[in-house]
């Protein structure tokens, strides 16, 4: 057993299904947040609703990105020691930061925001989630500052054969990380919108099929009242009102997202441009962008890629903001890549069986190629949802959602479709870096570097990684059932699962003995 | 410059500090941990009060629990060779403590979310099983980094995925177990009002002698092995405390048993993390691979600039979890805790006013 293979494949699940959680909680955390302060602003009912029933979700699913992150935060030490000696000096930094000044504040203030309903004044509850979303997009900050000197090493020098930190300043600003901070937020920002338009559509289609809310003759919406389960008419509000926001929240994110990843790519291109290439299956030095290509661009072979539909002068645009000039392509960068930083793996024993292979500087491109194009494909579509869901909204328009079954189906689908472009562009951008695990940095040192291969634990062995690999996938995978299932259930019961009092409970009025409603807990677990 | 011996000052420094979260998580995360273990059979009698077990927790976990991931993470970036050499030696126990975080965790969160018997009795039997395997094995991890593991010149462990094992480990397994369940004992005496309160305050002084039994082993054990004088004047003051803390509860004095068992952890980690200085991590084949704080650690330039976000974030860290507590500071009963509801029974209930 190949204990590289296996950790890698660790390393590659355990983050995707990570930053499944993560886009949610830095979105909807950020929604939520604009929620309780509407709240705290103006006291009105509507936005009490959508602060506690959207803010309930985003609990269901915080506390998974807590558990799975943990595992980000020791799997370096456990399977990549030779990689956490050899980044330690300035890789560690960010990630202690992060733990310190950001996650303690993230954990700490999302407790008191739970718990503290009645045990705090309206203003410094909301404060409190403020500052819980606040500190999880520094999160954010921190790990990708530690991602990108993976991407662009910059702030180091050499000594002993280990990069040492030598410009802090450097490290917290690399150029790199300036783009994909926002380039992430920004998607996290759309997973949010499409989570609320996905949810809201199906609250509002359900409305429309239990007869609920109908359609008068006038093509207007007439907004009912069901008598139960809290789906009066201040409910509709809630829902139409967190469609429309929803939109706009997807379309900032699409935007966002888009106009930085411009940017990325255009870094892209001079930090890493084997990766650009690899992502365009791009053989040859060109201009054009290919929208498919035939034959295998997994088949590693440059003969074999043929592409299909073009648009001239588009990919020079995406790197260089013209039409005309030549972005390199894989043949040309071969031997540049080969002198530069050679055409076998040393003869060291800490390559393992691996010592003196060929190094093959290409990426598998079939997952660079389709990954860069799922994201942009599935970001793209969700964005296209947008503009239909403000348009179906419009003024002019039913004022509800029309009551077909297939579409609302297809809004909870589509909730998918931003998760899967943040996995496509994460899944690219870490492949795309092979078979560095540092990339060189093309005006750096090209001693600082280091390649997969030798990154992997040396004591760790083959069937103890398999043991974990097995044990963390299933464990994710029940997991994941349960997050859905309670997800799915809390959507059913609409705001009153997150606000009891909607409804005529038999204990609300319960007063036992001389204990007054004072000392109950406003939440419990 | 140099004032602890022929250590360096800086790395020094990030010895203490690396020490001060370790000890920071087991302090506050200990008696979350020991409350997840007192709500099996051994301690709550009945669901009432297996959720007035869990709400005393209830804010205050999660902010607890990052004490280890900061503890892991200032590891990462003080002692990059002491985080790959330990983490990666003892990797089956630390898979083991991954998922046994991640069942707590998620347990916490989910138990309550559905209201039937079997989510509840699952979701409970994940929060007894993950706090005692939580416990278990960062008592051993910490056991071990005291006592040394089979490295190599390279700092890797040799001798295969079991070679961690042996009696130190299993000792400070039991140790942290042990701790957790008398310490959680202390906090819900603290916590709650009611019979409950009565309850946990005679159980700890029947308990507390037996639990804290292997910590002091550990502590002793450490002292004749590699004492020094700090650390011989630390294990003193945690044994005074710990007697201390069963005088007061024996006398009924729940706020001072509660501080005086803070003082026992504080002191008696102090004196183990004390006597393993200037080591971080002995190796038991040649004491030429032991990882030492200056053979270990990062770069000055690297160490002073977390020295200054340190000299920033403790402070205010210790700030507001502080204000946390206070907020939460008063007693629970069963009566504060609200009847559980399933979300899909709410959604059929007619609307109120």
């Amino acid at each position: 057993m190949d204990p590289l293979e296996i950790a890698r494949w660790q390393f590659g699940i355990t983050t995707v299904y990570h930053f499944m959680m993560v886009p949610l909680t830095l979105g909807l955390g950020a929604v939520v947040v604009f929620f309780n302060l509407m709240y705290v602003k103006t006291r009105s009912d509507q936005w009490k609703r959508m602060t506690k029933f959207w803010g309930k979700l985003y609990l269901i699913n915080f506390i998974m990105g807590v558990a799975t992150g943990l595992v980000q935060e020791f799997q370096f030490g456990m399977a990549w020691s030779e990689y956490s000696r050899f980044v330690g000096d300035v890789f560690g930094a960010p990630l202690a930061m992060e733990g310190l000044l950001a996650f303690f504040v993230e954990s700490t203030f999302i407790g008191l925001w739970i718990f503290g309903w009645d045990k705090l004044k309206p203003k410094i509850h909301a404060l409190c989630l403020l500052g819980a979303v606040c500190a999880s997009w520094f999160s954010a900050y921190f790990i990708i500052v530690a991602n990108s000197w993976m991407q662009h090493p910059v702030g180091v020098e050499m000594v002993d054969g280990r990069p040492v930190m030598t410009d802090a300043w450097a490290v917290f600003t690399n150029n790199t990380a300036l783009v994909a901070v926002p380039h992430t937020l920004f998607g996290a920002v759309q997973v949010a919108g499409s989570f609320l338009v996905g949810i809201a559509w199906y609250k509002l289609y359900k409305r429309r099929a239990d007869g609920v809310d109908t359609v008068g003759e006038n093509g207007k919406v007439i907004v009912g009242d069901a008598g139960v389960g809290g789906r009066d008419r201040a409910d509709f509000k809630v829902w139409f009102n967190s469609l429309r926001i929803g939109a706009v929240v997807g379309l900032i994110g699409f935007f966002g997202t888009a106009f930085t990843g411009h940017m990325q790519a255009q870094l892209m291109i001079q930090q890493q441009p084997m990766k650009m290439a690899a992502a365009e299956a791009a053989c040859h030095d060109g201009t054009a962008f290919s929208l498919f290509s035939i034959s295998n661009p997994g088949a590693q072979n440059c003969d074999d890629v043929q592409a299909v539909v073009e648009i001239p002068g588009l990919l020079s645009f995406l790197a260089h903001d013209n039409f005309t000039t030549d972005v390199p392509g894989i043949v040309s960068l071969m031997p540049q890549y080969q002198e530069q930083y050679g055409t076998h793996l040393p003869d060291d024993p800490m390559y393992g069986e691996r010592a003196g292979q060929e190094i093959n500087y290409l990426p598998l491109m079939e997952v660079t190629y389709y990954g860069f194009r799922g994201m942009f494909t599935l970001g793209g579509i969700a964005m296209l949802s947008y503009f239909y869901v403000l348009w179906v909204t419009r003024k002019k328009g039913q004022g509800t959602v029309p009551e077909i079954k297939w579409l609302s189906n297809l809004a909870i689908v589509g909730i998918l479709a931003p998760f899967g472009a943040n996995v496509a562009g994460w899944v690219f951008t870490e492949m795309g870096r092979q078979p560095f695990v540092v990339a060189p940095n093309p005006d750096g040192n090209p001693a600082i570097k280091m390649f997969t291969a030798a990154a992997v634990s040396p004591g760790v062995s083959g069937g103890e990684i398999l043991f974990s690999l097995i044990a963390l996938t299933a464990v994710y995978g029940v997991l994941m059932v349960a997050e859905l299932y309670l997800l799915a259930k809390y959507v059913k019961a609409g705001v009153p699962a997150a606000m009891a009092e909607l409804v005529e409970n038999p204990h609300n009025h319960t007063h036992d003995e001389d204990h007054t409603d004072r000392d109950v807990l406003a939440f419990a677990y | 410059m140099e004032f602890f011996g022929s250590a360096p000052t800086l790395p020094t420094v990030w010895f203490v500090v690396v020490g001060f979260f370790w000890i920071g998580y087991i302090a506050l995360d200990g008696f979350d941990l020991g409350v997840g273990m007192l709500m099996s059979g051994l301690f709550a009698r009945n669901e009432k009060e297996r959720r007035l077990l869990l709400n005393t927790i209830g804010p205050v976990w999660d902010g607890n629990e990052v004490w280890l991931v900061t503890a892991g993470a200032s590891m990462f970036a003080a002692f990059p060779m002491w985080y790959a050499g330990l983490f990666s030696g003892i990797y089956l126990p630390l898979v083991f403590t991954l998922l046994a975080l991640i069942f707590r965790a998620v347990a916490i969160e989910y138990r309550g979310k559905k209201n039937t018997e079997r989510w509840v009795k699952g979701w409970t039997l994940a929060m007894n099983i993950g706090s005692f395997l939580i416990a278990f094995f960062i008592g051993a991890a910490l056991a071990i980094t005291a006592t040394g593991l089979p490295l190599n010149a390279n700092g890797d462990r040799v001798g295969g995925a079991f070679s961690w094992l042996s009696l130190p480990a299993i000792i400070g397994g039991l140790a942290f177990v042990g701790f957790a369940i008398v310490h959680a004992l202390a906090f819900v005496a603290l916590k709650t009002d009611g019979e409950i309160r009565v309850r946990a305050r005679k159980a700890l002084v029947r308990l507390l002698p037996v639990g804290v039994l292997p910590l002091l082993v550990a502590i002793i054990y450490m002292q004749i092995t590699s004492a020094s004088v700090l650390s011989l004047v630390a294990s003193v003051i945690s044994v005074v405390a710990v007697v201390v803390a069963w005088v007061f509860a024996r006398a009924a004095r729940e706020g001072k048993t509660f501080a005086s068992m803070m003082v026992f952890i504080i002191f008696g980690m102090l004196s183990i993390f004390l006597a393993l200085f200037p080591n971080v991590l002995p190796s038991t084949l040649d004491a030429a691979n032991n990882l030492t704080v200056a053979n270990a650690s990062s770069s000055p330039y690297t160490l002073g600039l977390m020295s200054v976000v340190a000299c920033f974030g403790i402070p205010v860290l210790l700030i507001y979890q502080s204000w946390t507590y206070w907020v939460f500071r008063k007693r629970l009963s069963v009566h504060s805790i609200p009847e559980a509801h399933d979300a899909a029974d709410l959604a059929t209930l007619p609307n109120a006013r």
